[in-house]
């Protein structure tokens, strides 16, 4: 019971970080920090990397698999596309006011 | 548990946490133009540091898998990150957060089916995590993908509503529960999981189709956050801090962004997900036949050379951009045509809706590629007051955000939705393929204004006409 006590209060915790820390975003930021995110939450590429290790029979490896390609997607196809994005914004010398 | 052993779990939950931080910090900086790249880099190397530490837990049997499904994975995402274009952006984030999606979905899976082969049984809390996981995932993944199609045009834009929509859907959710709860009591083995599974598919696609193309950014954006929350559910199942936290945060984030961008169209969410639900007479019968009757109305036809005088002549210019611009790649042309305008002194301002093009800040980022000044991109609070003293106001391949009915047509599903005030400028020049309405599937009184002027084309190709025209004045 204490492990699901303490992964609840991370859980709460990040709740209130996540609201915290994006609540002053601009709006021409918006589509970059959604695909940034997106990619954040490509972290359950680890969950899928330790599921499919302790993998014992082929069907399981197999569907493991499948969840680490996703993840890896996931992963690398969102940090790249928001870094993409924002290398355009980043040639300005001036950044916009809010 | 030997102490050695007990030493690399505990450095590994160390990394994890200092991976959440540099999300965490990472997110931060995402939010200020100045900090943004780096916050993504920041963000990055989190990630780098939990992959590497996951790579060396002792648990793993083989790594034949993993490292073949990392590097096909890995090449697939970065080719489609670098081949994108910049306007079919909001359908790649959506097929990212599908993966992302199904990925949550196969863990929580295969995490079920470790438990039941291992013990017999699954204890409650990781069944309800298991449980979350799986159909969180499995809603988020089918939905981006139907999320992918109407944005791409594969499916139709449209809001698709089909028999018995209300009965099918609670069935399924009642389906859900009763299952749901087998499973839990342990009553129930892997087929009942499948099914589960399989109905969290069915209402992933269900619950995207009823919703028009025009709101997909807010689905992409929701379905983005259902992600982050499949991830955290699949955390508390492995009991891995690392996802827990970084899920949570892309949760709360994710829905924080929902609500910025329904609140930009002036809709509460309930409206956007539910809108084709039920009351679908309103939606679909209410196409141009709001209070405003335009039959019997023409629209006034121009030339390019007509506008490019009217353009070279003003004093001040207001360029709206939209969907269209995006579609036709016409934002380089455009700066090139404000390039020209502005040499022969007449005054440049973009304006930009918040919803314009399908994500926020969507036409921001095309500007930008274009070298468009950020000093000249306006939000809709700032500019507003202008458009009575501008001269030319020249909407490209925008349409429902410039539609006046949402001002006064109560009768017009874009109802007090905020509208950039395009009519109150002297003359108004539309560019636009045909007449076909906008996303919202409306008419658009604006073009039947007697000082609007349709300027019919391809936005680039319309584009390219008006620079050759200023340019020969």
């Amino acid at each position: 019971m204490n492990a699901l006590l303490g992964d609840l209060t991370i859980f709460l915790l990040a709740i209130f970080v996540g609201f915290e820390v994006i609540s002053k975003v601009p709006v021409i930021l918006h589509t970059p920090l959604m695909s940034g995110t997106n990619a954040i939450h490509g972290i359950i590429v680890v969950g899928a990397i330790l599921v499919t290790g302790q993998a014992d029979t082929p069907l399981v490896k197999w569907i493991g698999f499948i969840g680490v390609v996703l993840g890896a997607i996931n992963v690398v196809g969102g940090f790249l596309v928001t870094d993409r994005m924002l290398q355009m914004f980043a040639k300005k010398p001036e950044a916009p006011r809010g | 548990m030997t102490p050695e052993l007990g030493f690399a779990a505990d450095a590994a939950h160390f990394a994890y946490i200092v991976a959440a931080v540099l999300f965490i910090l990472g997110i931060k900086q995402l939010s200020s133009p100045k900090t943004a790249r780096s916050g993504n880099r920041l963000a990055a190397i989190g990630m780098s540091i939990a992959l590497i530490v996951t790579l060396l837990d002792r648990h793993i049997l083989s790594y034949t898998e993993i490292a073949i499904g990392l590097a096909i994975g890995g090449t697939v995402g970065a080719f489609a990150a670098r081949r994108v274009a910049m306007t079919a952006m909001p359908q790649l984030v959506a097929l990212l957060n599908g993966s992302g999606g199904g990925a949550a979905a196969v863990v929580s899976a295969l995490e079920y089916n470790h438990l039941i082969r291992s013990t017999g049984a699954v204890p409650p809390t990781e069944g309800v995590s298991i449980l979350m996981g799986a159909l969180i995932g499995g809603i988020s993944f089918t939905g981006s993908i139907v999320a992918w199609g109407k944005l791409q045009g594969v499916f139709t834009e449209k809001a698709v509503t089909y028999p018995f929509q209300k009965p099918i859907n609670f069935l399924l959710a009642a389906a859900l529960l009763v299952l749901g709860g087998m499973l839990l009591a342990n009553a129930a083995g892997l087929p009942a999981f499948l099914v589960f599974f399989g109905v969290a598919l069915l209402l992933g696609v269900l619950a995207v189709i009823p919703i028009g193309g025009g709101d997909m950014p807010v689905v992409v954006s929701l379905l983005n956050s259902f992600t982050g929350l499949a991830t955290a559910a699949a955390g508390f199942a492995l009991h891995n801090v690392v996802l827990i936290i970084a899920g949570t945060l892309v949760g709360a984030s994710g829905t924080l962004l929902t609500v910025l961008m329904c609140k930009a169209m002036n809709r509460p969410i309930t409206n956007v997900l539910f809108g084709a639900f039920g009351a679908t007479t309103t939606a679909a019968g209410g196409g141009g036949a709001g209070a405003t009757d335009l039959s019997g109305k023409s629209v006034r036809d121009v030339s390019a050379e007509d506008v490019a005088t009217m353009l070279a002549y003003a004093q001040s210019v207001i360029v709206i951009p939209g969907y269209g611009l995006a579609v036709a790649q016409a934002q380089h042309g455009v700066r090139e045509l404000a390039d020209l305008l502005k040499a022969k002194g007449v005054e440049v301002k973009y304006a930009i809706h918040p919803v314009a093009g399908r994500m926020p800040g969507h036409m921001n980022v095309l500007l930008a590629e274009a070298n468009v000044p950020y000093e000249e991109l306006f939000d809709l609070d700032q500019i507003n007051d202008a458009f009575g003293r501008c001269d030319v106001a020249l909407v490209i391949g925008a349409n429902d955000v410039v539609n006046p009915a949402a001002r006064h047509d109560k009768q017009s599903p874009i109802y007090g939705m905020p509208i950039l005030d395009a009519d109150k400028s002297k003359h108004v020049v539309i560019m636009k393929r045909s007449m076909k309405p906008g996303f919202a599937g409306i008419e658009n009184e604006l073009f039947y204004d007697p000082k609007a002027m349709m300027l019919f084309g391809d936005a680039k190709a319309s584009v390219g006409k008006l620079i050759a025209a200023v340019k020969a004045l």
